[in-house]
């Protein structure tokens, strides 16, 4: 699959922004912080998850229909994101302002992890819900968004902690630190997972003649389709290793040596979140470009 | 499945691979109601456009034992289409009067969720009005009281100068398709995924004539001299072998 940087960005940026509500819930449950950390986090989150949801539109060809998508939630997921979403976002601000005002904030906290968790879901079912998409079909795929968007909320309430917090740091490092790994063991199951997939489809079921050897001489059109250019990313083989080595290095291991560097200021602690978003990018990155589509077997060949 | 499903049986036996369904699919799909079939540059370097059907090529086998196969190619129109349940927005769906599957162009967001969710690749954006199309089994046509009854078909069907593809409904057994399909080895495209495709394929067919020594003669024998002609000796000329002067 060709990795479109709308989808990159909405998956990565609302997920670090639900995993960034979840760290400072989870904080507040824990009796820890207060409005001047919730409630900055609060608008911090709320950036997040509006630009993905900002970023998302870029992936419609007609995002003045956007409101349509909400439609079908008894049976897309995607639909069920579209709603989710947007709730969500809608309790971070209720919950943001509650601090704000010192009103009461447990119950709009509770509905908003049910809903974040709700999203991961969401999320990862759009995903994983496709049958074909081998690489795809998989409960680590929803594993992976809630842990790697947790981890990497949890090291951007490390580096607002380190700002605004500075008791809190500590604690969020360490969860950080404790998620971030789970979420790479998760991660390096996939791609073992992955490389052992046999895709179900060959030429020989896809067009229905039954011999092992079927080479594609043209695909009805010399000068390219939307199946060319959407089911293809066109990158050579190097440059996608190097996308797998930077998402092996930067999601986990780099930002955990930042912070483990045992300096919890806003800036060190800010570099880590930087580091770990970037090799969240090629994590998604990649995880499109691994995905072989079956519709790829109708076009192999130009002419 | 006593309601009705309409469909393609194509016949790979007899494809040639001429893109008349192509040509045709495209100029009449292209002026119909719902709006142009774009096309990108197409007289240009790198010309691209939008298809409801494309006819492709394959080469089965290993020189110099080939078997050129021409597939034409286009939405199947599955009884269970996964690119329907993912639309968020309720533009893809499958008709339950004739189980066509279309898209409502005005609901369309353009997201390409339903084109992820055909592992066919049927689904292509209009790069002009930027939402998904895909082959419409001519619907516009095949219910139109002002064309001729045996024009009321696909205009695929109606070019095809070989007969390759055979249009009906498939839960009516007494249908043409539904006999092609039964009695002619009838095959859908990846079974492995239960999409149940409405569209089904006729395989190649290995085409050889077998003479019975009956068929040498005539029948009826009208002068009861078939078998009876004098064979010319050994050392005599003949004409072929057979026959004496």
């Amino acid at each position: 699959m060709r990795p479109a940087w709308s989808v990159l960005l909405l998956t990565t940026l609302i997920g670090a922004g639900q995993g960034l509500f979840l760290a400072l819930f989870g904080a507040e449950v824990f009796g820890m912080g207060g409005s001047t950390l919730f409630v900055p986090g609060a608008a911090a989150a709320l950036a997040l998850l509006g630009a993905g949801l900002v970023a998302s539109f870029f992936h419609l060809g007609r995002p003045e229909r956007a409101w349509r998508s909400a439609a079908k939630w008894r049976t897309s997921w995607l639909s069920r994101e579209v709603i989710v979403l947007p709730a969500f976002m809608a309790v971070v601000l209720a919950w943001g302002v509650a601090h704000k005002l010192g009103e009461p904030t447990l119950a709009l906290g509770t509905a908003g992890v049910v809903l974040a968790l709700a999203l991961f879901v969401c999320t990862g079912m759009i995903y994983a819900c496709l049958p074909f998409l081998q690489e795809w079909r998989t409960p680590l795929t929803i594993v992976n968004f809630a842990l790697l968007g947790s981890a990497s909320g949890l090291t951007a309430a490390a580096a607002l902690a380190a700002w605004l917090h500075a008791p809190l740091a500590r604690p969020f490092v360490a969860a950080a630190l404790a998620v971030g790994a789970l979420a790479y063991l998760g991660r390096l199951a996939a791609l073992a997972r992955n490389t052992r997939l046999r895709p179900k489809s060959t030429l020989a079921t896809a067009i229905g003649v039954k011999h092992p050897r079927i080479v594609q001489i043209a695909q009805g059109a010399m000068g390219g389709s939307f199946n060319t250019r959407e089911f293809f990313h066109r990158r050579p083989r190097e440059a996608v290793r190097a996308v797998r080595w930077a998402l092996l290095v930067l999601v986990f291991p780099v930002p955990a040596l930042v912070l483990l560097s045992g300096k919890y200021s806003a800036p060190v602690l800010g570099a880590a979140f930087i580091l770990q978003y970037a090799g969240l990018l090629a994590e998604r990155w990649y995880f499109f470009a691994e995905a072989k589509h079956p519709q790829n077997l109708y076009y192999q060949a130009i002419a | 499945m006593t309601t009705k499903q309409l469909a393609l049986v194509i016949d790979l036996n007899v494809c040639v691979g001429c893109h008349a369904c192509v040509t045709s699919c495209k100029g009449w799909n292209n002026d119909g109601a719902a709006g142009p079939l774009s096309d990108q540059n197409p007289y240009g370097a790198d010309p691209t456009g939008t298809f409801f059907n494309r006819v492709q090529t394959f080469e089965v086998g290993e020189f110099p034992n080939t078997e050129t196969v021409h597939f034409p190619k286009s939405c199947l129109h599955c009884e269970d289409p996964p690119c329907v349940p993912v639309c968020p927005t309720g533009a893809s769906y499958k008709r339950a009067e004739d189980g066509i599957v279309l898209v409502d162009y005005d609901k369309c967001i353009g997201c390409k969720y339903c084109s992820w969710a055909c592992p066919y690749g049927a689904r292509e954006v209009d790069q002009e009005q930027k939402v998904m199309k895909k082959c419409t089994l001519c619907v516009d046509r095949i219910y139109d009281p002002k064309l001729p009854e045996a024009e009321r078909k696909p205009a695929c069907v109606l070019a095809c100068p070989t007969s390759a593809r055979l249009f009906g409904d498939i839960h009516d057994p007494a249908s043409d398709a539904s006999r092609a399909i039964r009695e002619q080895g009838g095959y859908a495209l990846m079974p492995e995924w239960g999409t149940h495709p409405a569209n089904h394929y006729l395989p190649r067919r290995k085409t050889e004539k077998r003479l019975h020594p009956d068929e040498l003669e005539r029948h009826d024998n009208p002068l009861k001299v078939d078998g009876l002609l004098p064979r010319p000796a050994p050392d005599e000329p003949a004409l072929d072998d057979v026959t004496s002067w």
